[in-house]
């Protein structure tokens, strides 16, 4: 398994100042969520962005190849599904994401979760996981599922091995369907 | 029809040129009439120094005491924005604090629940002689007691009742590593050492009235307060005080009135000496004596607060002790040092030396020496005592007077540029003077009955020289009128420059006293966005849906209902008689910052739950009539949080309706 963020990726050079402020964004998102106090330890600049919102450039919104937008670019996934991983996929299922979705084809908050692995790609899934926020704003196909259901989707503040357990939770979920 | 409008106008006019032409007659000063039409109205440029655009931050947090509001309020300087209201001593409706089941404890107090308070003067937490953004310790002047709050959450996190105080105004005061916070008494009331009742008559004042200074440890780490001991000082009222710095680190420094130990009438009876005293006290070796084991066991009974981190909820302590020590059998702990009658602020420079003391009644302000107090103190150069403390001579200690400063000096702060700033209560003014050589420079005049004053670490050894604070007491004319009550004022001034400049002013909530500014910087990253589910441990937390469900104990009803966007779970529930002790313990299951959830019940006799992201918080409801009762998030919260709502039926008295609860379609087996 290998998740690499994006962050690592691209270097500074040739990126325009908005491409900049994003990588200070996206540094401070994953700083903090990888905290379990919620405090961020980074120094606070005078004249930060109010929100993460407020900083995202047209410019992040770039073709995505159905991957999203979000820390997670690339994400290998096995023929077979690891059992173990799965199991702990489920706990967290369970605490963090079942108020609002089910793993059936039914609505409640969200929408229904079978058959997701199959209808998108598996860095949407986590990305959708780790950067709600700024997901509904920017992905096209996140936009469209705001607009169905209304609802935010909650940043349940989920680091990226737990949303990769949960996602092969969802793959072992649509395997047995 | 004369408008009550344009009378207030006129009359803001009057009052302005009178003002000025009573700056003019008794300022030491030259002062052109054209000089203070141009100080009474806001420096030209005000606008774009005080304007901080839209999505950016201001450069200070400001913590000004809500009086009798019981409450801090948190402000953004240059804009005066209010951020945030901080309930301390008294229940705020707002989220709770003070009607759930989790903070009521916080308070308890000897007297019993006491859920209102006087608070008077904030004080940053301090390392090595600067403010350093972890806590704000505050005094509760009514019912004694100091809160500490945390500036990561902006929460009270604790609360200590002062025993053998009366009136905990000269409180709370740090020392400059925060080795203690010290709280002097403001009535001096029968105090004896043995804790017994005495059938104190008010012509026995002179021998039986005394006064306390308490000194409350701070943990370095956790910040934890506790009284490590008294000192039982003369019957006097101690009114401010604060730390000396440098030099003077060792020692504290309270200002006295009613030196005369009138009971009543003191409005004449406190100013007939001439002269009361600045105490300065060794603190260090006033600890030292403490570890030594020269105090005096003494029965005491007074309540502890606190707020536990993890589960957020607070308990009460009762404490039944306490250690005093006696100032005569302490060589070197205390001394009494003359000041002009019935002073009122304390302060101390930045260098440390200079020791200001405001007399509310004096014609001059007197700037005494530390330097020259340790050299009078060596030479024994005493004109008399108090019950063994030595009364030093005036002339000895004074290094200068502030000739004609103004009317009725109160309070005065520094800027880190060898000024210092001096409210002027009667005359309505903050007058700049230099420390070199105690003459005065500047005055501006502030709109009305200026208070304390405040410059962002200006009682610190690095003061942030930018900005001054006014805290006005009268408002009158400056905003719309609100009938009889009308918001206090606290107006922004630049200090930057030779010349004070207005640049803001904004309304204040209670009667704001004291307040502390500290640059943004030093608390904004530490802050707190959501309370990590995982490790909130509160006994009745429900930390998946699946866990929600509803017990009865007795006539006790236990819901444990989760709320995230948008339903509250379960939202349906049935089992629940007139006349039961229905508890809601609602956990937020969000980790997104800024989502709490509230939680209300139609005609609960109590407020709401304002629970934050990952916090569970309890309330009591006890329905008084069969039906069907609605709840609700009270936050708004997403799209959907008008649907976020729910049932409760409500069954007459004996009816036996078995307990069932339900969302949507899932029904757990009850």
């Amino acid at each position: 398994m290998k998740i690499r963020n994006r962050k690592n990726k691209v270097s500074a050079s040739g990126l325009s100042l908005g491409a900049m402020l994003l990588l200070a964004v996206m540094g401070l998102y994953s700083c903090t969520s990888g905290e379990s106090e919620g405090t961020g330890a980074e120094a606070y600049a005078q004249d930060q962005p109010a929100s993460t919102e407020a900083a995202a450039p047209e410019t992040a919104a770039v073709a995505d190849e159905g991957k999203g937008v979000g820390p997670v670019t690339t994400v290998e996934v096995g023929a077979d599904i690891d059992a173990a991983l799965a199991g702990t996929g489920k706990g967290l299922f369970e605490a963090k994401c079942s108020a609002c979705h089910q793993l059936t084809d039914q609505k409640v908050v969200g929408p229904g979760l079978a058959g997701v692995t199959e209808r998108r790609k598996p860095e949407w899934v986590m990305n959708m996981i780790l950067n709600p926020e700024e997901m509904t704003k920017q992905d096209p196909t996140a936009k469209k599922l705001l607009a169905e259901h209304l609802t935010q989707m909650t940043n349940q503040n989920v680091n990226e091995q737990d949303a990769r357990a949960i996602l092969e939770y969802f793959r072992q979920n649509d395997k047995a369907i | 029809m004369e408008t009550l409008y344009k009378k207030v106008n006129k009359a803001a006019l009057l009052l302005a040129v009178a003002a000025g032409a009573a700056l003019q007659s008794c300022s030491g000063i030259e002062s052109s009439q054209a000089n203070t039409a141009v100080a009474s109205q806001a420096d030209a440029d005000a606008a774009t120094k005080v304007y901080v655009a839209p999505g950016k931050h201001d450069e200070l947090y400001s913590f000004m005491s809500g009086g009798f509001s019981g409450q801090v309020s948190v402000y953004g300087i240059p804009s005066g924005r209010q951020l945030k209201v901080i309930p301390v001593f008294s229940q705020n409706p707002e989220n709770g604090y003070g009607y759930t089941e989790e903070s009521k404890a916080m308070l308890n107090t000897s007297f019993g629940f006491v859920p209102w308070d006087d608070l008077h003067h904030p004080k940053l937490s301090r390392t090595d002689g600067m403010t350093d953004g972890r806590w704000l310790f505050v005094n509760a002047n009514n019912t004694p007691r100091v809160a500490r709050l945390d500036l990561k959450t902006f929460e009270t996190a604790e609360i200590m009742e002062i025993p053998n105080s009366a009136g905990n105004h000269c409180s709370p005061y740090p020392t400059n590593d925060n080795e203690y916070v010290i709280a002097g008494t403001r009535f001096s009331v029968p105090i004896n050492v043995e804790g017994k009742y005495e059938d104190v008559n008010f012509s026995e004042y002179k021998d039986k009235f005394k006064g306390s200074i308490s000194f409350v440890k701070v943990d370095k780490k956790t910040g934890d307060m506790d009284l490590d001991f008294q000192v039982l000082v003369p019957g006097f009222d101690y009114d401010l005080a604060n730390g000396g710095k440098g030099p003077s680190s060792d020692w504290v420094f309270f200002t006295t009135y009613n030196t005369e130990q009138a009971s009543t009438l003191k409005e004449i009876g406190a100013s007939q000496n001439d002269k009361d005293f600045l105490a300065a006290i060794n603190w260090k070796l006033a600890a030292k004596y403490a570890r030594e084991g020269k105090t005096h066991e003494m029965p005491a009974y007074y309540y502890h607060n606190k707020l536990d981190e993890k589960t957020h909820i607070a308990t009460s302590e009762i404490k039944k002790k306490v250690r005093i020590l006696l100032p005569e059998e302490c060589p070197g702990l205390m001394y009494l040092i003359p000041v002009p009658k019935s002073p009122h602020g304390i302060d101390v420079d930045p260098s440390g030396e200079f020791m200001i003391v405001s007399g509310k009644l004096a014609s001059i302000i007197p700037v005494h020496s530390f330097s020259n107090m340790l050299k009078t103190i060596e030479k024994k150069d005493f004109i008399g005592d108090v019950g063994g403390i030595p009364i030093l001579r005036y002339e000895s200690v004074l290094a200068g007077e502030v000739k004609e400063p103004g009317l009725g000096p109160l309070h005065t702060e520094f800027d880190g540029k060898g000024n210092a700033y001096t409210s002027m209560f009667v005359s309505s003014e903050v007058v700049k003077w230099k420390l070199k050589d105690f003459k005065v420079v500047d005055r501006i005049p502030v709109y009305y009955s200026v208070g304390h004053l405040v410059i962002p670490g200006g009682d610190t050894k690095k003061p942030y020289g930018k900005y001054l604070i006014a805290m006005n007491k009268i408002t009158k004319d400056r905003y719309l009128p609100t009938g009889p009550e009308l918001a206090h004022s606290a107006q922004l001034i630049d200090i930057s420059g030779e010349k004070m400049k207005l640049l803001l002013d904004f309304p204040t909530i209670g009667e704001p006293h004291y307040a502390q500014a500290i640059e943004a910087g030093k608390i904004a990253p530490n802050s707190v966005k959501f309370y990590s589910l995982e490790e909130n441990s509160h006994p009745q937390a429900t930390k998946k849906e699946s866990d929600t469900r509803v017990e009865r104990k007795g006539n006790q009803v236990h819901v444990y209902m989760t709320a995230i966007r948008s339903h509250l779970t379960p939202d349906n529930i049935e089992g629940v008689n007139v006349g039961d002790e229905v508890y809601f313990h609602v956990t937020n299951l969000e980790q997104d910052w800024d989502v709490p959830h509230g939680f209300a019940i139609m005609g609960n006799n109590n407020a709401e739950l304002l629970i934050m992201p990952g916090a569970t918080q309890t309330l009591k409801w006890v329905p008084q009539k069969a039906g069907i009762v609605p709840m609700y998030c009270t936050d708004f919260c997403s799209a959907l949080h008008q649907e976020m709502q729910g049932y409760i039926k409500v069954s007459p008295k004996g009816v036996k309706t078995p307990v069932a609860f339900s969302t949507g379609g899932k029904k757990p087996a009850a």
